[in-house]
């Protein structure tokens, strides 16, 4: 298993309720998640705005501390590790940032960017192999030369890509990649993933709106809603023999490329 | 009668040379959304950013006019142009995260615009934006008016964003992917409710999106756009039914489609790549004579 | 290469642009160009001693006016020092008091407010606390009371002025670092392995240096006023050195007179304060690399 996720439980605190002395009150965000992701699958991880799915992905790259609960990477219980022990732990995986540009130094150029982490992991050649990353995700290798804001939001989208694959790790949690990408791009990128995890060996958690999408890339799926996992199903089961509510009324609302289909 | 807004061979190059948008030209009525799909990186964005004024310092518009209200903006000076659009148009940009400030709160945010362009009272302002957050679909609204960005989830700033652009009942919205965030659930309210704000205020729409889904519920007219250059302009319907141009039948092509797996996920074919590289090469050769 | 993957690289034509170097940029650094080297050769290039006295060419104009006697270009003073000689050898204890104060007050200042920023918790609780305390006190009227307790002279003047203003880096610094701590990027530097301090260096800092930068800038040009201040009101080095605000406050006695006693040295620190202030803007401008 990449993955065991027992019970899992975060609250923060709610800063808006903060009394002027005092602690703040917490607030739930994660209620109890437990799942599997086994080595080399596909998770597609949907659900309402808001439910969690980026927390979810902070917490099991391990930016955030779980509060109740259990995450195991590889066998290896990470949950309350420290910092220092994580470190040797953080190439193996990988986070792809939900919000581009706010995932860039806007102040350092693409090539740095992605350059950083790797030589941060005593690699050698840093700059050619940002390079080849830049360039197995479509885009050219001038670009290694720009800096963030000179970028439309799916070149950058792409850099976060790069930066993460350059370090070739185990496990990336993909936090809604494909959103900003036209779908020729798109189509690109899912398959650059899909031999990724073929040829690599890569561990994929995918977290995405566009259903269509997950069909086509995941193995498993899980639903939530509120902080809770309403549904974790075979891909195949899921969008065929929906059990839960909620999963149903999010099949509905998938808009097709089609004038004539009901919607509303 | 010229429609509501009027671009006209538009132009725009960076300060160096390389053309960034080529001769684009594209209406929209009032009361009409007009959709813009295409390459990433094709310029869609930057199309929003010449009509509002606000393109990066690197790039200059070279030749064209952009008529907004019947007024050439470009013939207008600086100030003028900057109290015009700011009375008539809002902007709903694609990076959330990074259009909002981080050290403020999102009430005042939102209330910015109305105190400070509108001149309405500060009560009036917070009672709007709080009614505007619940037509977004928000839980809590007041919870979310006292929040900080980064306390928000990725969609839930992205309704922030919708919410305030539409705070003003601008006469015309540029909405820069304004859905790529939101669930597919949220999607379909809150494209409802922009079909009900532009019944109500007959707002002018342009909807940049990558999603052909979406295209297909919200657009009457759309553009593909690939490398700055428009390749085709259609009707909506026509659109699906019959692309006209290769690199549109090749988008269609590789949209995903949930209900069939063995469509979708196609990049477009070199042939096509070629094509169109081709037209951009007469195109620049034909400017240039 | 990773693995035999088929790559789809998009055509890009674009090359590096430079922007050019704005006016302000040019007439901001021009002068303080010329001032830094004037204050530098001060004792070569002054046409006289600015001590000198010479009762019997007291009061020469400048050049262009009836009755100027050449060797003293901007006229002398009612003792018959040379006005330029003076001035130049004013701007030294003004440069250096503007370098050394502005940095020691930057350095300060921006250190514990990118502390208090970023490590949060305990630091900032403590940091913010103490600069709560300190804008309680009226600032000058402590830097006053430190000079009448430790005397006059350059040092009393680079520690007033380091009281007076360190706060304002350290609201500022500390306020960005916050904005700055909550961007994904920061996240992202996490994920990838880097250490908290290295973060703060590496990432964080590189985001602050315009800000600082401006107010840097900003500062050393408040520090020439202060400077100037108490020359003016004589609690700043011994009386016999030459300074901008001691020529300003003798020229004033003799305005009717000898106006160019106190213009020209008014002038001076109009433009050097002027230029201070621009001068960072106008750096942020041409190298901010976000602002192209
Ligand atoms: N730092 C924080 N402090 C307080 N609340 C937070 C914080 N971060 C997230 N939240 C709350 O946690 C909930 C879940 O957020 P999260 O970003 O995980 O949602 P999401 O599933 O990724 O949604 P989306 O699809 O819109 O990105 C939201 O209600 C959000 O307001
Ligand atoms: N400040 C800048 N300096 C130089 N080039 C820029 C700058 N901003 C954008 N570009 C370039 O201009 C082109 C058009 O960018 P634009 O943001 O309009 O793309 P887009 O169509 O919105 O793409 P996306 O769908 O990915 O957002 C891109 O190729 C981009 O690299
Ligand atoms: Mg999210
Ligand atoms: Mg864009």
């Amino acid at each position: 298993m990449m993955y065991e996720v027992r019970d899992l439980q975060l609250s923060l605190p709610d800063m808006v309720r903060k009394p002027l002395l005092g602690p703040a009150p917490k607030i739930d965000i994660l209620k109890g998640i437990s799942f599997d992701l086994p080595k080399k699958s596909v998770l597609g991880i949907v659900g309402g705005s808001g439910s969690g799915k980026s927390t979810l992905g902070r917490t099991m790259v391990r930016l955030l501390e779980p509060s109740a609960g259990h995450i195991k990477f590889d066998g290896q219980d990470v949950s309350h590790m420290g910092e220092e022990k994580l470190r040797p732990l953080r190439r193996r995986f990988q986070m792809i940032f939900q919000d581009p540009m706010s995932s860039l130094n806007p102040r350092q150029r693409i090539g740095r960017i992605i350059a950083a982490p790797l030589e941060l992991h005593g690699w050698d050649n840093v700059a050619q192999r940002a390079i080849e990353a830049l360039v197995m995700v479509g885009l050219p290798e001038s670009f290694a030369k720009r800096y963030p804001h000179e970028l439309s939001g799916g070149q950058r989208q792409r850099v976060g890509i790069a930066r993460a694959i350059a370090l070739q790790p185990e496990f990336i949690l993909a936090d809604e990649i494909v959103s900003g990408l036209d779908v020729s791009s798109q189509a690109q990128v899912l398959i650059l993933l899909e031999d990724l995890v073929r040829e690599l060996d890569l561990t994929l958690a995918f977290v995405s709106h566009d259903l269509s999408v997950v069909r086509r890339l995941c193995d498993q799926v899980i639903v939530m809603r509120e902080g809770l996992i309403v549904e974790n199903a075979p891909t195949a089961t899921l969008f065929t023999s929906p059990q839960d509510d909620y999963t149903k009324e999010l099949l509905a609302a998938i808009p097709l490329p089609d004038p004539d289909q009901p919607f509303n | 009668m010229i429609a509501y807004l009027s671009i006209r061979n538009l132009s725009v190059s960076l300060s160096n040379g390389p053309e960034i948008l080529r001769s684009i030209s594209l209406d929209v009525d009032a009361g009409e959304v007009h959709g813009l799909v295409g390459e990433s990186g094709a310029g869609k964005s930057i199309i929003g950013k010449s009509v509002l004024g606000i393109l990066p310092r690197a790039m200059g518009i070279t030749s064209g006019e952009i008529w907004l209200d019947g007024v050439n903006l470009l013939s207008l000076s600086v100030a003028q142009r900057r109290r015009r659009i700011g009375a008539l148009a809002a902007l709903i940009p694609q990076d959330p995260l990074t259009a909002l400030n981080p050290s403020r709160r999102i009430g005042p945010q939102i209330t910015r615009r109305l105190v400070g362009i509108l001149g309405w009272s500060k009560s009036a302002a917070q009672a709007r934006a709080l009614e505007l957050l619940k037509e977004v679909h928000i839980e809590n609204p007041e919870h979310v008016m006292r929040s900080y960005p980064h306390e928000l989830s990725g969609g839930m700033r992205q309704r922030v964003l919708i919410a305030s652009a539409f705070a003003a009942e601008p006469k015309l919205i540029i909405a820069d992917e304004p859905t790529t965030a939101l669930d597919v659930t949220v999607q379909k309210q809150i494209l409802r409710l922009v079909g009900e704000m532009q019944a109500r205020h007959r707002t002018a729409l342009l909807f940049v999106t990558h999603d052909l889904g979406v295209v297909s519920k919200v657009c009457d007219h759309l553009s593909v756009l690939y490398a700055g250059m428009i390749v085709e302009k259609s009707q909506m319907r026509s659109f699906f039914a019959a692309p006209s141009h290769p690199y549109s039948r090749a988008l269609l092509a590789a949209s995903p489609k949930y209900d069939d797996l063995s469509g979708g996920l196609v990049p477009v074919p070199q042939a096509v790549i070629d094509q169109l590289d081709g037209e951009i090469t007469a195109f620049d050769k034909g400017s240039r004579t | 290469m990773l693995c035999s993957i088929q790559s789809y690289a998009m055509r890009d034509t674009r090359s590096e642009i430079r922007p050019k170097l704005g006016i302000r940029l040019w007439l901001c650094g021009g002068w303080l160009f010329c001032l830094v080297l004037g204050a530098l050769f001060a004792p070569w290039i002054s046409p006289q001693d600015p001590l000198a006295q010479d009762l019997f060419a007291a009061r020469l104009p400048p050049f262009w006016v009836a009755g100027s006697e050449p060797g003293f270009w901007l006229g002398t003073d009612s003792l018959g020092r040379d006005v330029l000689s003076r001035m130049l050898h004013g701007a030294r204890l003004a440069l250096i008091v503007a370098f050394i104060a502005g940095t020691l007050t930057c350095l300060i200042g921006s250190t514990l407010g990118i502390f208090a920023g970023y490590y949060q918790g305990w630091a900032d609780r403590v940091i913010s606390r103490f600069i709560d305390i300190w804008m309680a006190f009226p600032p000058v009227l402590f830097a006053i009371l430190l000079i009448a307790v430790i005397g006059t002279g350059m040092t009393s003047i680079i520690i007033a002025i380091i009281i007076i203003d360190w706060t304002r880096f350290t609201r500022v610094v500390r306020a960005e670092t916050m904005s700055q701590s909550v961007m994904d990027y920061i996240a992202s530097a996490q994920v990838a392995g880097r250490g908290k301090f290295s973060t703060m260096v590496s990432e964080i800092l590189p985001n602050l240096l315009p800000t600082i930068v401006v107010l840097l800038s900003l500062e050393m040009g408040i520090a020439v006023i202060v400077e100037a201040i108490l020359s003016f009101v004589n609690l700043s080095i011994s009386t016999d050195s030459p300074t901008w605000g001691g020529m300003i406050a003798e020229g004033r006695i003799s305005i009717h007179q000898a106006w160019w006693v106190l213009v020209f040295p008014l002038i001076a620190l109009f433009l050097t304060v002027l230029s201070f202030s621009q001068f960072g803007e106008g750096l942020k401008d041409r190298f901010d690399p976000v602002l192209r």
